[in-house]
C-alpha cells in the first residue's frame, strides 16, 4: 500500500519539476474576478429566494410572527401527523395535536414510518433557491432529513445570502460538519432529460421563513 | 502495473463503432432529443450569470494550480481524512483498487453493496470484479440502474442511459423489476411512474444494505472533505445510511480549499444538468459520531493519471470536472451517441482522456472522432482546450507509429513524407500543381471531386473535394502588378 503511495507521489513530483516553490502564494494569486458580493437589498433578496425556491418545486411560507401556529397550519394543511424533530429543536415551536418524535438515534425503519421531519436550517442562498443543512442539534443528523417523505424547514430571513460565494464564506466556521445543500425536493433528469420531482429524498419541501 | 479503462482496450475503432451507431435510427433520435434539451438548458443557465467567463477562468486556474502541486495537496488531504477518523488507501491501478474494496467488504462479511453513480468504478470494472467474488453491487442512480438492469453500456458521463427512451425504460423495468411484489400494476412510460418504481424498488436496499460505495466530485485538501453532487437523493442514502462507506476518488479530483468550492458548485450544476443548483450536494469529512457511517474509507486512484500529468499539453485533460457539457455540444456525439467511443468516458473529453490514460497504446482512433469545431472548448466550465489537445494527441499517435519500422513503411506515412517534401520545395510544388491540375480532370463532375481512387478514397468517402482552381494563389502572386496597393 505504502509502495503505491510513494510511487504515485514520486511520479507527480517528476511531472512537476519546474513549479514555483511557494504554493500558498501561488494559490493566493489565482484570479477570482467573479461576483463574490451580492447587490440586492434584503427585500429583493427574499423575493429572489422565493422565486428560485418555487422554480424547483419548493414552497415558501411566511411566518405570522407565531411560529408555533404557523407550523400547526402548514402541517395540518399537508395532512402530516407524525413528525421527526431533531433533539435541539425549540420545544416552544411545536404545536399540540401532532405527534413529534425526538430523533435520539431512532432506527431507519422508524424514520421511514414517520410522515415527515421538521428542522432548522443554517442558511439560504437566494440565487439558487438553496437551503443548507448542517449536522447540529436543531437540524439533526443527515438521515433524518432524508428518509421521511416530507421536510418542513424553518429558515430565518436574516440567514439568506444572495450568492454561492457568500454562502461558502458563512459556512467556513462549520466546514468540518456534514453539510447538505438542498435545492428543491429530490428530483431526477435521467429519463429523457426531463426533470421529475421526487425520487429517493423527501418529495415535498416546505420552507417557513421567520 | 496494469492500466484498464473499462473495456476500452478491446473496443472496436471509433470509425467502425460509429458506423453501427449511425444505422440505429432509434438511438440517434434518443440522443438528439436528450442532448438538444440539455444543451438549451445549459445555455440558459450559463448565460444567466454575468460572471460566467470569470468563473470559467477561475476554475481553470484552480485546477491548473492543483495539478502543479498535486503531491502536496494529496498529502494534505490524506492527513485531514485520517485526522477526522477516515482510512485512506492509495491504488496505483484498477486491480489494486478492486482488491482494496474487496478486502474491506470481506472484513465485514458483506454480500451486497449499494452504489452511487461513479464513473471511476466503471473505469476499474468494479461491478464485474465484485460479481466474480459473489458480492452483488446495486446501482442506485436511476440511469445507472436502467443501464445495469437492461445490461446496456453507459453512453454519457452524467446521464448514462441517455440513449434509452422512456418506452424502452418501461420495457426494461417490466422485465427486470419485481413489480407485482412492489405493488405496481400496469407500469406506463410516464417518467414520474418510472421514477416511483425505482423509488419503491431501492428503498428496501437503502434501509438494509450495510456497505455503500461512492465516487467523489471533489476532494478538499484543507479539510479532508469529500463532495458528492447529485439529484435523486440516492447519493445521500448511500453516503449516510450504511455502516461502512467506501469512496473511490481519482487523484485529479482534489481542490485546494473549501473556499474553492464556491467556483465549482456554480459551474458544475449549470454545465451538467442545466440547473442553478442540483437538488443535493453532500459535503462530509471523515466520520461524525451518531451521524452517518461509523467506518469511512477513501481510495485515491492513479490508474494512468500520473502518466497523463507527464504528457505535456495533454495533462490539461485532468482538469475535467465530468459535467458532460462537451458531449452535449459535440456534433459528432450528437450523431453517434456515446457507446461508439468504447469507453466509460465518452465524447470530446473521452477522446482526450481515454487514450492518454492508456499511454496511447489503445483507443488511438478517438482523437480523430472530432471535426475540431471547438464547441467543446466553448462550453467547458474549466476551459480545457480540447481541440488543441486532440491535435496534439493526433501528432503523438503518428510519432508513436513512426517510431517502428512497420509504421515508417506504412503507405500513409510514406505518402505524408512525400507530401512534406513537396510542400517544402517551391520547384517541386509547382511541378506537382501542374500535374495535379491535369490529372484531376477525369475526376471532376459538376464542379466537385466526389470520388478518388485507391488510398485517396479515404478522404472522399465522406466528403466532396473542390478541384484545384485554374490559377493558384502562387500563380496570381507572381503575376500580380508589383506596384499596386495591397
Amino acid at each position: 500500500m505504502s509502495n503505491s503511495r510513494s510511487a504515485i507521489l514520486a511520479r507527480i513530483r517528476a511531472a512537476n519539476q519546474n513549479r514555483p516553490s511557494d504554493r500558498q502564494q501561488a494559490w493566493a494569486l489565482l484570479p477570482r474576478n467573479y461576483c463574490a458580493q451580492g447587490t440586492l437589498n434584503p427585500t429583493e433578496r427574499l423575493q429572489l429566494f422565493d422565486e428560485r425556491l418555487r422554480h424547483y418545486n419548493g414552497t415558501p411560507f411566511y411566518s405570522t410572527g407565531d411560529v408555533r401556529t404557523d407550523i400547526a397550519k402548514i402541517l395540518s394543511d399537508r395532512g402530516r401527523r407524525t413528525l421527526i424533530v431533531p433533539p435541539g429543536l425549540p420545544a416552544e415551536w411545536l404545536p399540540d395535536g401532532f405527534r413529534f418524535m425526538r430523533d435520539e438515534n431512532l432506527s431507519k425503519q422508524a424514520l421511514d414510518a414517520a410522515d415527515g421531519v421538521v428542522t432548522g436550517c443554517t442558511l439560504g442562498i437566494a440565487l439558487t433557491g438553496t437551503i443548507v443543512l448542517e449536522s447540529s442539534p436543531t437540524q439533526g443528523r443527515r438521515a433524518a432529513t432524508l428518509i421521511p417523505d416530507y421536510h418542513l424547514c424553518i429558515l430565518r430571513k436574516d440567514d439568506i445570502v444572495e450568492l454561492v460565494p457568500e454562502a461558502i464564506r458563512c459556512l467556513e466556521p462549520v466546514k468540518d460538519h456534514p453539510l447538505t445543500f438542498c435545492s428543491g425536493p429530490s428530483a431526477t433528469v435521467d429519463i429523457e432529460m426531463t426533470r421529475v420531482r421526487g425520487v429517493h429524498g423527501p418529495r415535498t419541501l416546505d420552507v417557513l421563513l421567520i | 502495473m496494469s492500466i484498464h479503462i473499462g473495456n476500452a482496450e478491446s473496443a472496436p475503432p471509433f470509425s467502425t463503432a460509429a458506423h453501427t451507431a449511425l444505422q440505429n435510427q432509434q438511438l440517434r433520435q434518443n440522443v438528439r432529443n436528450a442532448t438538444n434539451i440539455i444543451q438549451a438548458k445549459r445555455n440558459n443557465m450559463a448565460g444567466e450569470l454575468p460572471d460566467w467567463e470569470e468563473l470559467r477562468n477561475a476554475g481553470h486556474s484552480i485546477k491548473t494550480h492543483t495539478l502543479q502541486y498535486l503531491d502536496q495537496y494529496l498529502e494534505e488531504f490524506e492527513a485531514n481524512v485520517t485526522r477526522a477518523g477516515g482510512h485512506l488507501h492509495w491504488a496505483i491501478d484498477a486491480d489494486e483498487a478492486n482488491e482494496i474494496i474487496r478486502r474491506i467488504i470481506a472484513d465485514r462479511a458483506g454480500k451486497e453493496v449499494i452504489k452511487v453513480k461513479t464513473m471511476t468504478s466503471n473505469e476499474i470494472r468494479l461491478n464485474a470484479y465484485l460479481e466474480q467474488q459473489e458480492i452483488t453491487p446495486h446501482e442506485t442512480d436511476l440511469a445507472d440502474l436502467i443501464v445495469q438492469l437492461g445490461n446496456e453500456e453507459p453512453s454519457h458521463i452524467v446521464v448514462p442511459a441517455l440513449h434509452i427512451n422512456r418506452t424502452q425504460i418501461r420495457d426494461i423495468f417490466r422485465k427486470e423489476l419485481p413489480l407485482a411484489q412492489l405493488g405496481i400494476e400496469n407500469l406506463t412510460d410516464d417518467p414520474a411512474q418510472l421514477a416511483e418504481a425505482a423509488r419503491l424498488y431501492l428503498r428496501h436496499k437503502f434501509l438494509t444494505v450495510g456497505i455503500g460505495i461512492s465516487g467523489a466530485n471533489f476532494a478538499v485538501a484543507d479539510t479532508g472533505a469529500v463532495v458528492v453532487v447529485e439529484s435523486e437523493g440516492n447519493g445521500r442514502m448511500c453516503l449516510t445510511l450504511p455502516d461502512v462507506l467506501i469512496t473511490l476518488v481519482g487523484i485529479e479530483k482534489i481542490v485546494p480549499t473549501f473556499r474553492d468550492l464556491e467556483v465549482f458548485l456554480q459551474t458544475l450544476p449549470r454545465s451538467a444538468t442545466g440547473e442553478r443548483m442540483n437538488p443535493y450536494n453532500s459535503i462530509w469529512t471523515g466520520v461524525t459520531p451518531s451521524d452517518g457511517p461509523s467506518e469511512f474509507h477513501v481510495i485515491l486512484l492513479d490508474n494512468g493519471r500520473t502518466d497523463v500529468l507527464a504528457n505535456g499539453e495533454g495533462r490539461e485533460a485532468l482538469a475535467c470536472i465530468r459535467c458532460g457539457a462537451c458531449l452535449n455540444a459535440c456534433p459528432v456525439y450528437h450523431q453517434t451517441g456515446g457507446i461508439a467511443y468504447g469507453s466509460v468516458y465518452q465524447g470530446p473529453i473521452g477522446a482526450i482522456i481515454t487514450p492518454q490514460l492508456q499511454s496511447l497504446e489503445h483507443s488511438q482512433t478517438l482523437p480523430y472522432a472530432s471535426s475540431l469545431c471547438g464547441a467543446c472548448y466553448d462550453v467547458c466550465p474549466v476551459k480545457i482546450n480540447i481541440p488543441e489537445i486532440l491535435i496534439f494527441l493526433r501528432g503523438e499517435i503518428v510519432r508513436k507509429q513512426q517510431s517502428t519500422l512497420l509504421g515508417k513503411l506504412d503507405p500513409e506515412n510514406m505518402a505524408m513524407q512525400a507530401m512534406a517534401l513537396v510542400f517544402s520545395s517551391s520547384g517541386l510544388m509547382t511541378t506537382a500543381e501542374a500535374f495535379a491540375k491535369f490529372a484531376q480532370n477525369v475526376f471532376v463532375h459538376d464542379g466537385f471531386i466526389h470520388r478518388l481512387p485507391g488510398m485517396l478514397s479515404g478522404w472522399t468517402n465522406s466528403r466532396d473535394l473542390m478541384p484545384l482552381p485554374k490559377k493558384s494563389f502562387r500563380d496570381w502572386w507572381s503575376h500580380r502588378k508589383k506596384d499596386s496597393a495591397p
